[in-house]
């Protein structure tokens, strides 16, 4: 059940908020200064950022955008988008579903939740895909599962290696029935991908729960995972609310997921870009030379 | 058929008498062995698997088990499977394509079930494994959404060649008290999250994700449960025939076509 999924992620968002302003904090200007949600330490928004978004104290990693993502990840220039244009429709007759879309459009850069395309990492040429969280909590509709679904037919055709950097909410409630399909649209050319001997390397970044980690999120060839993001299938209160125990602190962290056999290997955001290419060393793929 | 409204419908597969598949699979099929085990962990009771005759053809059936009574749904867990659940589901099939036999999988449940063990456990990969699995499954695959088709926890058993729904059934992305509760902040707009959610199986059919609904008598399955297992019977032997008759490779090409093309967006 993907029940309060949304709430559980906004409510983890608030409580991060709330803790970044107690009151006898003297006022900082917003972009000068960052405190970690986590550990309460204060330190220079520029170094936050040189640190790809993670704490120097504690290592919490914050949620990045997909530019941020991209600029970190793929080789500089060698990015080339898929689909860009792709845009959600209303299947259901959701009200003010098209408005929204628009809004977060606008507000993001991007037409919907994930950015797919075709890039390399220290050399060598992959398929990825970034999902955004700030665009409606990165829920799968229509497009999301398109764009993952048309991502593994190209690699599979091309040969290539998939490197998803996965972060969601679950299925897209606004689409109905629709978002649900989605799950065995991108399953279905995940297996056809695998059964063509093709390479998946999924990476769980906060949030990955209900429908994207039921779906494509768990069918990596390897699961790596950011430090401490949260990673599940139903909401905590969910089940909370069903089972009325406390629930363990470290439950559905990327931690406990390990724990449990489920993730291969956490990786630091800083470490990220050389374990990947690593990866795609060892089986095989061969390192392109820099463009002149 | 009736014109019921998708609220209507909803409190029809509530009735308590509504039949389950602890009644239908005596009716529909015989010989019926139970399997049980995922091999991995346990057995979960909320999914029941075994090997059976379908008009003398065996056949594999894999249901989801909503009980009649409460002790029926303390040990079926009230249809809320777990991962082993999920896991025993996709050894079957496994099992069933082994053998050349189809696959029958009867759908009623409100989600997979949402605990710390489930998990642990794995809830999330089990039913992703099954996705992806019954998506390349080498035999033909049926599901009958009997009641509820709650979300990832009824599609783990509704990756098919055919999908058929009751009449009265219906199948959603969540459901409309969690759509509700998620989007409005208010379960108790249940009624009016149902009528917009678009779930009934006509709905369904429009979208191409329902092939077949299969009739039921007048007010509910409740009513007829003997009429309602010979239609089920009916539409499962002409699937089995027509499904069998098809060559692997374009099964599993219509498969994949079958759930490929449902996406709605512009470009």
């Amino acid at each position: 059940m993907l029940e309060d999924l949304f709430k559980m992620v906004k409510d983890r968002f608030n409580e991060e908020k709330s803790e970044q302003t107690p009151e006898s904090v003297p006022e900082i200007p917003k972009d000068l200064m960052f405190k970690c949600p986590r550990c309460q330490s204060v330190f220079y928004m520029d170094e936050f950022v040189s640190l790809r978004k993670t704490c120097p104290t504690c290592n919490y990693h914050a949620r990045l955008s997909w530019k941020e993502r991209l600029d970190i990840t793929a080789d500089p220039g060698s990015f080339k988008p898929f689909d860009e244009n792709m845009t959600s429709l209303n299947p259901i007759g959701f009200p003010d579903y098209e408005k929204k879309i628009h809004a977060l459009q606008d507000a993001n850069g991007i037409k919907d939740a994930i950015v797919t395309g075709e890039c390399t990492i220290r050399g060598y040429r992959a398929v990825i895909g970034i999902m955004d969280s700030n665009f409606l909590m990165a829920s799968m509709g229509s497009v999301v599962g398109e764009k993952i679904t048309r991502a593994f037919e190209y690699a599979t055709e091309h040969k290539l290696p998939v490197i998803m950097f996965t972060a969601s909410g679950g299925a897209r409630m606004q689409e109905g029935i629709i978002s649900l399909m989605q799950m065995a649209k991108t399953s279905g050319a995940v297996k056809r991908h695998s059964d063509a001997g093709g390479l998946y390397i999924a990476v769980m970044t906060d949030p990955t729960t209900g429908g994207v980690t039921a779906s494509f999120a768990s069918l990596g060839d390897i699961i790596l995972a950011e430090p401490k993001v949260l990673i599940g299938f139903a909401g905590r209160r969910v089940i909370q609310d069903t089972i009325r125990q406390r629930l363990p602190d470290d439950f559905q962290t990327a931690e406990f997921l390990l724990q449990s056999g489920f993730v291969d290997a956490i990786v630091d955001r800083k470490s990220m870009r050389k374990a990947l290419s690593n990866i795609l060393r060892l089986h095989n793929f061969k390192k392109e030379e820099p463009a002149q | 058929m009736s014109n019921l409204s998708a609220t209507q419908r909803l409190e029809i597969i509530r009735e308590k008498t509504r039949p389950t598949v602890n009644d239908y699979i005596p009716v529909i099929f015989h010989h019926f062995t139970e399997l049980h085990g995922d091999r991995r962990f346990g057995d979960d009771a909320a999914i029941i698997g075994g090997i059976a005759t379908l008009n003398s053809v065996p056949v594999t059936v894999i249901a989801q088990v909503k009980g009649r009574n409460l002790d029926e749904n303390k040990k079926s867990n009230f249809s809320m499977p777990h991962p082993e659940g999920y896991r025993k589901a996709l050894r079957l099939a496994k099992q069933a394509e082994k053998f050349h036999r189809p696959v029958i999988c009867l759908v009623d449940t409100p989600g997979a079930f949402c605990g710390i063990d489930a998990e642990k456990r794995g809830q999330g990969e089990a039913i992703a494994e099954n996705i992806a699995e019954f998506m390349t499954l080498k035999t033909p695959v049926i599901s009958v959404v009997l009641g509820e088709g709650g979300s990832g926890g009824a599609l783990a058993l509704a990756v098919c060649d055919e999908l058929a729904m009751l009449e009265n059934a219906l199948y959603s992305v969540i459901s409309p008290r969690g759509f509700a509760s998620i989007l409005w902040k208010d379960p108790s707009r249940e009624k009016e999250a149902a009528e917009l959610m678009k779930i009934t199986a006509e709905d369904l059919v429009g979208f191409g994700v329902c092939d077949k609904i299969i009739a039921e008598p007048a007010g509910g399955a409740h009513n007829d449960m003997r009429l309602t297992a010979d239609n089920i019977s009916e539409y499962l032997m002409d699937a089995v025939t027509r499904l069998s008759a098809i060559d692997t490779d374009t099964l599993l090409n219509k498969r994949y076509d079958k759930f490929r093309r449902i996406g709605v967006f512009s470009e």
